[in-house]
């Protein structure tokens, strides 16, 4: 990776005087961590001014482009739910041919995308893996709300085990969905040729540091942010990035990156402290009982098992982390 | 003025059109392969591969991928090509409509298929005009390799200007077109198919908030465009009624690019809508699209030496649908026989005769018009059959046998 990469960190003075490029009086809910993720994303580029966003279907889609409003100050393009990386890969063939052709005589544009989880693990799988292998250079933000929140709260290869959604609800038999998420990070570090990590808004610097690194790099980059959805997970919408951060010092939501050029795995800010300092790390059940998604876990009567459950795979996937990472 | 210098080569319907994309100097492809359309992508990559092209191609990963990267290429400001046929265009379906809401010139190559299921991959027109049958694209039909070379050269021109902004489909038989080799006429410098599109793609101007800007994701924009929001139904229907405007407004621009090419190649489809033979007097009158055309007239001469007043209408130009002059063309004859090669399960009849036969609503005399399906799955279209057909219009005509609605032909019972 490039060393200005490494070296650069932001600063706060300087980036709370950067506009915003996603103005106020979007219509994301009181709570919503998204947009948190789109501001600090595009502050962290080193030219935000020349930057073509793309969107796939979603909540951050739906509600900042209400017509004839838009919420966006840079030029932006949603297409479809399942075709964000391929819309990324005609933007970023474009400039290319046409920057060759002397049409377009600036610097190539920043391409940054923005899907959520189920356009993102779900149906837009293909079209990433396809633009990733292809090498187009662009960003890919996963914001990621573990449920399929735009059309109400349905189950996605992001969700969580154990969490009720309106598809995976908790009854009697069934207490919500059963399945582990989708190891989405490393399928797209496993194409070998894209820088990959993982952020929380909460640790805003790793995030900011991780987006300047993915656009300083020559190619495919995808960044998972998790985002907190108070209306999805059932939490105050003040506690947003409470919970944002309980899912890092859990180590549910571990902070790492794949770096294609050495092909190592680091594990980077509050993850790294906690592979130092074990005792630090924070039971699930503190995350989990602050979600009403989680509440069958506790009431009418606690599942001890259960919570075990997610508490031992939370470890195991902690420590295959920690291989990976040569920290173990 | 003459037409400019041309050469003549040897080239297939698909070839053709790698030959046309490469001459229009487009900047993006982005493709998938399927047969029969591969030996355009195949052509054309090679193309790129020696230098002959300055394009960016991507080779996508599913045809849905190939026409999201054309929606952000040709959003981008670039001059945008890909090619399908059958599932493949059904695969794209979805963005069908999305290309053209957007107002993106985009230029696809078909090479008519079958549709699965069972599966197949020769000739018939359900895979287009079922997929696009609603989708705010401009459609031709082309009936040989020149016609598929001068029509995507057409299809840019009117693709890009300001008045129309759609995706054209530009669609030819799989395998009788796509790969039968026939002499055609290509320009021997690329530069008059380039001038003659006006150089590299000019992206069309709108006014934002005040301000002119580029309808594309330029970031000099002084008002960034935000592409495909949100439209909800205080907005929506007039968008939508917007695209009609400029399907209507490509009656008038298909005529003048048409003449405007005719001039340059010398080359002419009759109207550019309609191509029309011996019809002026004919009684009887075939309306068919594609490389069936070709055989008919052949028929046609047959039977008008035998003193038939008999003639067939190409249709040429699919959308917008030339119903006005269909109807003058049709109005004095007796009997109109069209000829589907789509599928029609629980429909009036075939969709070309759905449309024609309401074109003619409006005539205060109204002729017999029958269907006949044919030739799914590249079932062959003889001149035997086609003159069993004729014969029977004839019978029609003189009062023999009873009008009916639909029949099937070459098909086992």
């Amino acid at each position: 990776m490039a060393k200005s990469a490494k070296e650069w960190a932001p600063n706060l003075f300087e980036i709370a005087k950067m506009p915003d490029y996603i103005a106020s009086g979007h219509r994301m809910c009181a709570g919503c961590v998204a947009p948190i993720i789109v501001k600090l994303a595009l502050r962290a580029l080193p030219n935000p001014e020349n930057t073509v966003i793309v969107n796939a279907t979603g909540c951050l889609e739906v509600a900042t482009t209400i017509f004839p409003y838009t919420a966006w100050r840079r030029p932006w393009i949603h297409n479809a739910f399942e075709n964000a990386a391929a819309t990324a890969s005609g933007v970023e063939a474009a400039f290319k041919v046409l920057k060759r052709k002397g049409i377009w005589k600036d610097e190539l544009p920043t391409v940054l995308v923005f899907g959520g989880d189920g356009g993102t693990f779900d149906i837009g799988l293909q079209s990433l893996s396809g633009a990733v292998e292809r090498g187009h250079k662009f960003i890919y933000i996963l914001y990621d709300n573990e449920a399929y929140m735009n059309t109400g709260i349905q189950r996605s290869g992001g969700t969580p085990q154990y969490a009720a959604t309106t598809t995976s609800p908790a009854g009697k038999v069934i207490p919500g969905k059963l399945e582990w998420k989708k190891p989405i990070g490393y399928i797209i570090a496993s194409h070998l040729n894209a820088y990959v990590a993982t952020a929380n808004p909460y640790y805003w610097m790793d995030f900011m540091k991780k987006v300047r690194k993915a656009a300083e790099y020559n190619g495919p980059a995808f960044i998972h942010a998790i985002s907190p959805c108070d209306r999805g997970w059932r939490f105050d919408p003040s506690i947003s990035m409470e919970v944002a951060r309980l899912a890092t010092d859990t180590c549910l939501h571990p902070l790492w990156e794949f770096d294609p050029e050495t092909r190592e795995y680091r594990v980077t800010d509050r993850s790294l402290y906690l592979a130092k300092n074990p005792d630090k790390i924070v039971p699930i059940e503190e995350y989990l009982r602050r979600q009403g998604r989680f509440a069958h876990l506790f009431r009418p009567k606690k599942r001890e098992d259960l919570i075990k459950q997610i508490q031992d795979r939370v470890m195991k996937e902690w420590h295959y982390l920690l291989k990976l990472a040569g920290l173990e | 003025m003459s037409p400019a210098e041309q050469i003549d080569i040897l080239l297939n319907g698909d070839e053709a059109a790698a030959w046309a994309a490469k001459h229009c100097n487009v900047d993006v492809v982005a493709a998938y392969p399927i047969t029969p359309q591969t030996i355009i992508v195949e052509r054309f990559s090679e193309f790129v591969a020696n230098g002959e092209v300055d394009c960016e191609f991507i080779a996508v990963e599913s045809e849905h991928s190939a026409l999201s990267a054309c929606v952000g290429a040709a959003a981008a400001g670039a001059r945008t090509f890909t090619a399908t046929a059958a599932n493949g265009l059904n695969l794209m379906h979805e963005i069908l409509y999305i290309a053209s809401s957007l107002r993106l010139p985009i230029v696809m190559a078909i090479a008519n298929r079958a549709v699965s299921g069972p599966i197949n991959i020769h000739c018939d027109h359900t895979d287009a005009i079922g997929s696009a049958f609603l989708a705010s694209w401009i459609m031709f039909f082309c009936e040989n390799a020149q016609e598929v070379y001068d029509t995507i050269i057409q299809a840019y021109k009117i693709a890009e200007d300001p008045r129309i902004l759609l995706p054209v489909m530009v669609c030819f038989d799989g395998f009788l077109i796509s790969h039968t080799a026939e002499r055609i006429k290509v320009f021997k410098d690329d530069k008059v198919v380039y001038d003659f599109l006006g150089g590299p793609r000019k992206v069309a101007k709108i006014n934002l908030m005040g301000k002119e800007v580029e309808l594309s994701l330029n970031p000099k924009n002084p008002v960034p465009v935000t592409f495909g929001p949100l439209d909800l139904f205080d907005y929506y229907f007039e968008h939508k009624r917007q695209q009609v405007e400029a399907m209507e407004n490509a009656y008038k621009v298909i005529a003048e690019v048409h003449e405007q090419y005719a001039e340059l190649s010398g080359r002419r489809y009759g109207d550019g809508f309609l191509v029309p033979y011996k019809t002026e007097d004919a009684e009887i009158i075939a309306v068919v699209m594609g490389s069936t055309a070709g055989t008919m007239r052949y028929i046609v001469d047959e039977m008008r030496e035998e003193g038939i007043k008999i003639g067939v209408l190409r249709v040429r130009t699919y959308r917008p649908f030339p119903y006005e002059k269909l109807a003058k063309y049709l109005s004095k004859a007796k009997v109109v026989g069209v000829f589907d090669r789509a599928q029609d399960a629980g429909l009036v009849g075939g969709p070309l005769f759905i449309e024609t036969r309401a074109s003619l609503y409006d005539l205060p005399e109204r002729p017999i018009v029958v269907n006949y399906v044919y030739g799914l799955g590249g079932r062959d279209m003889t001149p035997e059959l086609i003159r069993q057909a004729f014969d029977e219009l004839v019978d029609i005509a003189k009062g023999k046998i009873k009008p009916f609605r639909r029949k099937y032909i070459g098909v086992r019972e």
